[in-house]
């Protein structure tokens, strides 16, 4: 009976080259009123891609779109907008100057006589828009500040106040953490009710398998499979996007802890968290769980000395290290890859020799000026040593994948030889293959006798990957479970504030 | 609506800023010499401020979608200089034919500095620097071409004059300009998508494109109707002045750039007003009116000029981290509650 009614939107053997990158070569995807699909794939698998081609931000080298069945020529994303499709992006794209209601109405405010803006009707509809949502975000502040969960919800609004009827969500949950996107898969479920067709992309595949009806599967820019969800399993769905079977997503750990390498006492930060104890010992890891906001990465920051602490202690290997002072950090042989690469830790225009060696230039230099062979050296062993996928050390970061981008951060602290390494989100937006790939680093420099704190956002990844599972709600440590006792249910409660 | 305004213009605490600086300033100089706030002292104020508040106005719309414009002061030449040589053809031109002529050479001006910077994709800083000499090297060249190395005040018609120094109801007629000008900037950012869209593309220039916001064309606009206010600002200055060669605005760029700043735009976009433009332009020219009063040789001028650009900035700066510090103590609450 639907094949009858057109798909809301249809992609047919659509190709898309950037110079001489065949990024698309032949994509057919259907996307039907009323469901939810799912686009999986590697990254590099061309899924980026067909969201910019569906959201008008590039045009199809050939191969047709079709909206209602009639075939469609975007110019640009207002023509995509007025054809009733609303792209969330990755990383929410907010004017941080303005306030929250226009931000949710740029471009299409309510208007008045003589096509002036109606900013009553635009603060209270926005107001009314959160309500229904429920999500207490005042349409008068500016954005900036924001969470990213709450920037999140407000491209949501953008997409629902716009009438679209096909949404297309790029990896929205991936600076979540679960409580929030459950909140985010409620909305979801209302708009499918009411008719719109949504284009959902994840790497969490457990995500896909809750939300998602149907599924289609990229790889290398191509057409897999497309199936109802309920009909592929697990590992097909995996077998179909990576070509291979991945074996175990967590790498059997099994050594003995040794002495404590890092040790805090009684952290503080006026405002951000509050009687933070803990203790990492050499090849352990240890899990920093907890919502997003809950203080994780801030506690992360105060440790390597990039916030000042109010209060509290951080000791690495026995020697006190002065808060506020990064440089003292690394030299202790602390190392922190942070939580957003692109913006915190890599310089995505400089090449991968120069990232690598950014913070250990000293070893690489002599009289004070960089020796380029050496450098090179180093650059070549660690990317190596790593598996990174490149073509020259010369290239620009930029041109690397996320999960290659990922480890060259890696790379460039481990040739510091740290003896503490902190790890936040570390396999944020990096695709499955990309992901066991990092896990079994992990796993591996523990191995070896360093100490791993790893804040993660994914509980399946802190339940896989850590020997220790430390829980945050609202700045304060909840909860200190072992591995035998750390159950998804257990990490939830103390997170939200549940009785643990 | 009214608890959202107030909140949207969490800079309204620095246009009131100005304001205190302004009435220090000028209380400062009364006091030394009391004819400095009479009838004459507040007309003379207003005059000196209405051509670099125009050029001021002109120049926010710029800064808020983060470009900027450096080849206003050779603009604005090359309009004064048309000015002249229209009045050199024919004295009996009509006045608005003048005008218009000016504001079409600055609007030409401005398309070509936005179409190099919205098409060529040139960094405005970049394509403004260049024809900042360009102009103004036109400007030169076309003095010695026509052997008219300075147009003087009798070979204008005295209507034009009298355009630049009358007044209407005490209030200059070049000040009544710039107030209606400054109205009609205000009024239009504040109420129109066009004007909103000018400050998400300063906010964030990613996001503004998938907004679905011709980018290109806004900032091409942008530079064509500040263009076109540098124009009238030439045409202006010629009939204020009455004498012309190919040197007028030299340098006037800095002064406008540092009046949009410590007017409280911000200078990578995104916020700030053209009224705190206005203003801004009014407190650089009123300190440098001040400056001989209370005895400061004028050769200070322009280090004074550069200082209150310097404190305005810091005092953003030291807004921007107490603002942040708010957001995280807000959020801490929040988060308690």
């Amino acid at each position: 009976m639907t094949a009858l009614t057109p798909p809301l939107l249809e992609l047919r053997d659509v190709h898309k080259s950037f110079a001489a990158v065949h990024a698309l070569r032949g994509v057919s995807l259907e996307l039907r009123a009323g469901e939810v699909h799912g686009l999986a794939g590697e990254n590099g698998a061309g899924k980026s891609t067909v969201v910019r081609v569906i959201g008008g931000e590039h045009r199809p080298d050939a191969g047709e779109v079709l909206v209602d069945g009639e075939p469609v020529h975007f110019a640009g994303p207002r023509d995509a907008q007025q054809a009733g499709i609303a792209v969330i992006h990755q990383e929410p794209t907010q004017f941080p100057d303005l306030t929250v209601a226009e931000n949710v109405f740029m471009g299409r405010q309510p208007l008045r006589s003589f096509r002036r803006i109606d900013r009553a009707a635009m603060n209270s509809r926005a107001a009314e828009l959160f309500d229904s949502l429920g999500v207490p975000i005042d349409p008068g502040r500016v954005t900036r500040g924001l969470s990213i969960a709450d920037q999140q919800i407000i491209e949501i609004g953008k997409a629902l106040t716009a009438d679209a009827r096909i949404i297309v969500m790029d990896e929205p949950t991936a600076a979540l953490s679960t409580v929030e996107a459950q909140r985010l898969f409620r909305v979801v479920a209302r708009l499918v009710e009411n008719g719109a067709a949504l284009l959902f992309i994840s790497h969490r595949l457990e995500e896909m398998y809750e939300i998602c009806q149907r599924v289609t599967v990229l790889r290398d820019g191509s057409f897999v499979t497309s199936s109802p969800m309920g009909s592929i399993t697990r590992d097909e769905l995996v077998r179909s996007m990576v070509g291979r079977s991945v074996e175990q997503l967590y790498p059997a750990r099994d050594h003995e802890a040794g002495d404590e390498a890092l040790v805090v006492t009684g952290l503080r930060r006026d405002g951000v968290f509050a009687d933070v104890s803990f203790s990492v010992r050499r090849g352990e890891i240890v899990g920093l769980a907890g919502l997003v906001g809950s203080g994780r990465s801030e506690v992360a920051r105060a440790i390597f000395g990039v916030d000042t602490l109010d209060a509290g202690t951080v000791t690495v290997g026995g020697r006190r290290l002065s808060g506020g002072d990064p440089r003292a950090a690394i030299e202790a042989g602390v190392a922190m890859v942070p939580e957003d690469r692109r913006e915190q830790g890599l310089i995505l225009d400089l090449s991968i020799e120069r990232n690598a060696t950014l913070p250990q230039l000293g070893a690489v230099a002599r009289w004070g000026l960089v020796r380029r062979s050496r450098e090179r050296a180093v650059a070549s062993a660690w990317t190596d040593r790593l598996g990174v996928k490149r073509r020259r050390v010369t290239d620009a970061v930029a041109t690397l994948s996320g999960g290659n981008q990922q480890k060259v951060v890696l790379g460039k602290w481990l040739a510091t030889e740290p003896v503490v390494l902190i790890v936040d989100e570390p396999t944020r937006g990096i695709d499955i293959g990309a992901k066991v790939e990092v896990h079994a680093l992990l796993s591996d420099l523990a191995a070896r006798g360093i100490a791993v704190l790893m804040i993660s956002s994914e509980l399946s990844e802190v339940l896989g990957m850590a020997d220790r599972v430390l829980v945050m709600h609202e700045g304060r440590l909840t909860a200190e479970l072992a591995k035998e006792e750390a159950t998804e249910e257990k990490v939830l409660q103390a997170a939200t504030g549940g009785a643990a | 609506m009214t608890r959202a305004s107030a909140r949207e213009s969490a800079f309204a605490g620095r246009e009131l800023g100005i304001v205190v600086a302004f009435v220090a300033v000028v209380a400062a100089a009364t006091i030394t010499r009391p004819t400095f706030l009479s009838g004459q002292g507040i007309h003379d104020l207003l005059l000196n401020a209405s051509i670099i508040a125009l050029l001021a106005i002109g120049q926010a719309l710029l800064v808020i979608t983060r470009n900027i414009d450096l080849s206003v002061g050779s603009v604005m030449g090359l309009s004064a200089y048309l000015s002249g040589q229209l009045f050199l053809v024919d004295k009996d031109l009509p006045i608005v034919v003048v005008v218009l002529a000016g504001i079409a050479l600055g609007a030409v001006c401005g398309a070509v500095n936005g179409a190099l910077v919205a098409i060529a994709k040139v960094p405005a800083l970049v394509v403004t620097l260049g024809t900042l000499y360009v102009f103004r090297g036109i400007d030169y060249a076309w003095a010695s071409g026509t052997d008219t190395t300075q147009i003087n005040a009798y070979q204008m018609p005295s209507g034009f004059l009298s355009l630049g120094s009358g007044s209407v109801l005490g209030v200059p007629n070049l000040s009544l300009i710039a107030l209606v000008v400054l109205a009609i900037a205000a009024y239009g950012l504040h109420n129109f998508r066009a004007g909103r869209e000018l400050y998400a593309i300063g906010s964030n220039p990613d996001a503004a494109r998938l907004a679905g916001i011709p980018t290109g064309r806004r900032v091409f606009g942008a530079f064509v109707i500040s263009g076109a206010l540098v124009g009238l600002g030439g045409v202006m200055h010629a009939a204020y002045f009455g004498t012309i060669n190919a040197s007028v605005g030299n340098g006037r760029e800095l002064a406008v750039v540092a009046a949009v700043v410590v007017g409280g735009v911000a200078i990578f976009g995104g916020s700030g007003t053209v009224v705190g433009a206005a203003l801004g332009a009014l407190l650089l020219t009123t300190i440098t009116s001040a400056l001989p009063i209370l005895g400061v040789p004028a050769f200070w001028q322009r280090a004074v000029d550069g200082a209150a650009l310097l404190v305005a900035i810091s005092l953003d700066r030291a807004f921007m981290v107490r603002l942040a510090q708010r957001l995280r103590a807000e959020r801490a609450v929040r988060r308690a509650g």
